[in-house]
């Protein structure tokens, strides 16, 4: 089986397909705990099927590069989705139902109508799920996921401190002089970047695996938000590369076999959990 | 000289007020209770003192070198915070965000300074436990050190001891006031009335009949008179 997996791992696109993968799901587990807390686990559903419709638009427009209108679709939505999240009138999960809905049949619709490639199905079933795009990836589009990876990874770090305490209480760090509307936006840009870069990896109705399942696997086992944060970063790498690995080895799809393997060690952490009351650290 | 000073302030929501023509002040050392029926603004008044909410009209001013994020405040706990995992030192040193500014990490002297908070308010040997696993009490003393992590001269507090048993309670009341004896100006919202009465040196109170002054004038006063006997009233029943 190791002969098998050095034979593959000669071949670039599988080396890229694991770098890219590992930084993502690094990337998308780090505020995952932040999403999670503030009752927003479906924003990636939410946002990844705008960028579905976007990328549909894109498609139907014959753009080069789909990224330049993707990206900032899926940003003003997210910056939409956690403004109105506060106090609006519709909230929160209805706001994110309402537009995760709407841009999924909406990108379909425009793909159905104006569709120019031959194998309508496969591509919808392949941006939904993602199943082959990450294995082909170019070095181009490793190197930008690269670079955007490592600046989401430095934001987050400098911003740890804020985006903590305007997680944990708003109105405190608001009074305190935080400015609070502030970061909540960049948390919403940053969410947008993961979200489309992901899109890649899992596809866009799995994307949410990738944000919640690592927090929430950590939740279980420590009591701290540094290491709460910490443990989730670690288990979603080592989800994300046991899950390639696997779909190397035995052909399965890539987004699927990770959000298995994700799933499965939220178990094991649920049961450690319980039997041990957590780790006090 | 008053470090807080409001005038003809009506509080509310987009066309519907809940309070109008609120005038008073603070000065610095008093210790002010704000109590009322429920419903009458006093968390409105908070938020507005906060700058958290804009006033519907009236002004709001600072004095004595007051700056805006100068003020401690102790917020009725929100559900996120029921399931946050978070350690009591995180909690605490994230009080010192305002002082941090644009600054990305915590400085010596800011976590020197949540080590103080957190030995004040007797929580040192918590400084590891989780937040959400701490009784009522302890959580209120946690978010009390937080307070006076960002507090130089004002803490705001809304309803301190709300859920917590008669000790903690009274453990409460005891810390809050010798912060105030410290010189330290508090504000609090309550609606423990004879607390109220017992510890602060001035009384707002809101709803119907609005009254301002000393808590002797209060107690002449009929506002707080019958606030007083209703109060007494359902002790006895």
């Amino acid at each position: 089986m190791l002969e098998k997996l050095g034979m593959y791992l000669q071949y670039p696109f599988v080396r890229y397909a694991l770098i890219v993968g590992v930084l993502i799901a690094l990337c998308s587990s780090l505020l995952g705990v932040t999403l999670v807390l503030k009752r927003y686990s479906f924003i990636g559903d939410g946002l990844s099927h705008v960028a579905f419709g976007a990328m549909a638009v894109a498609a139907v427009l014959n753009l080069t590069n789909e990224m330049l209108l993707v990206l900032p679709i899926t940003i003003i939505c997210a910056i939409l989705l956690l403004r109105t999240g506060q106090h609006a009138k519709i909230k929160g999960d209805a706001a994110i139902a309402m537009i995760s809905v709407v841009t999924l049949a909406f990108g379909y619709l425009i793909m159905n109508i104006f569709s120019t490639s031959s194998n309508l199905s496969g591509d919808v079933c392949s941006t939904l799920f993602g199943s082959t795009s990450i294995l082909t990836l170019t070095k181009r589009e490793v190197w930008i996921c690269i670079a955007l990876s490592v600046a989401v990874v430095a934001i987050f770090i400098l911003f740890y401190n804020k985006i903590f305490a305007v997680t944990f209480d708003e109105d405190f760090a608001k009074a305190s002089g935080t400015d609070a509307n502030a970061y909540n936006l960049l948390v919403a840009i940053i969410i947008a970047v993961i979200i489309v870069l992901a899109m890649n990896l899992v596809g866009s109705l799995l994307i949410s695996a990738l944000v919640i399942f690592p927090a929430l696997s950590a939740m279980r086992l420590f009591r701290s938000f540094r290491s709460v944060t910490i443990c989730a970063a670690v288990l979603s790498v080592f989800c994300a590369f046991l899950g390639i690995i696997i779909s190397i080895l035995a052909g399965t799809p890539v987004g699927s076999t990770i959000v298995a393997v994700d799933a499965i060690v939220f178990g094991l952490c649920y049961i450690g959990g319980k039997l041990f009351g957590g780790i006090h650290a | 000289m008053a470090i807080l000073t409001v005038q003809d302030l009506t509080l509310g929501y987009e066309s519907y007020v809940v309070a109008k023509d609120l005038s008073f002040t603070v000065n610095s050392g008093d210790y002010l209770c704000i109590v009322g029926e429920n419903g009458s603004g006093k968390t409105t008044l908070m938020k507005t003192l906060l700058r958290l909410k804009s006033p519907m009209s009236g002004t709001i001013r600072t004095g004595d070198g007051l700056e805006k994020d100068q003020i401690g405040y102790l917020p009725q706990q929100t559900a996120v915070q029921k399931d946050f995992p978070a350690s009591v030192r995180e909690v605490v040193l994230s009080g010192c965000q305002g002082r941090c500014g644009r600054r990305p990490f915590y400085n010596r002297s800011e976590k020197q300074l949540a080590e103080k908070s957190m030995e004040r308010m007797g929580v040192s040997a918590l400084a590891r436990r989780c937040f959400r696993e701490l009784s009522g009490g302890q959580q209120q003393r946690v978010l009390l050190a937080r307070a006076l992590c960002a507090a130089r001269k004002v803490l705001l507090l809304d309803e301190p001891v709300s859920g917590l048993d008669p000790k903690a309670t009274s453990e409460m009341y005891d810390l809050i006031e010798g912060l105030n004896r410290d010189g330290i100006t508090i504000i609090m919202i309550s609606h423990d009335i004879a607390a109220a009465v017992r510890y602060a040196t001035h009384i707002l109170h809101m709803g119907e009949h609005v009254f301002f002054g000393p808590k002797e004038e209060y107690l002449k006063a009929e506002a707080g008179s019958r606030f007083l006997q209703q109060k007494g009233g359902e002790q006895d029943a």
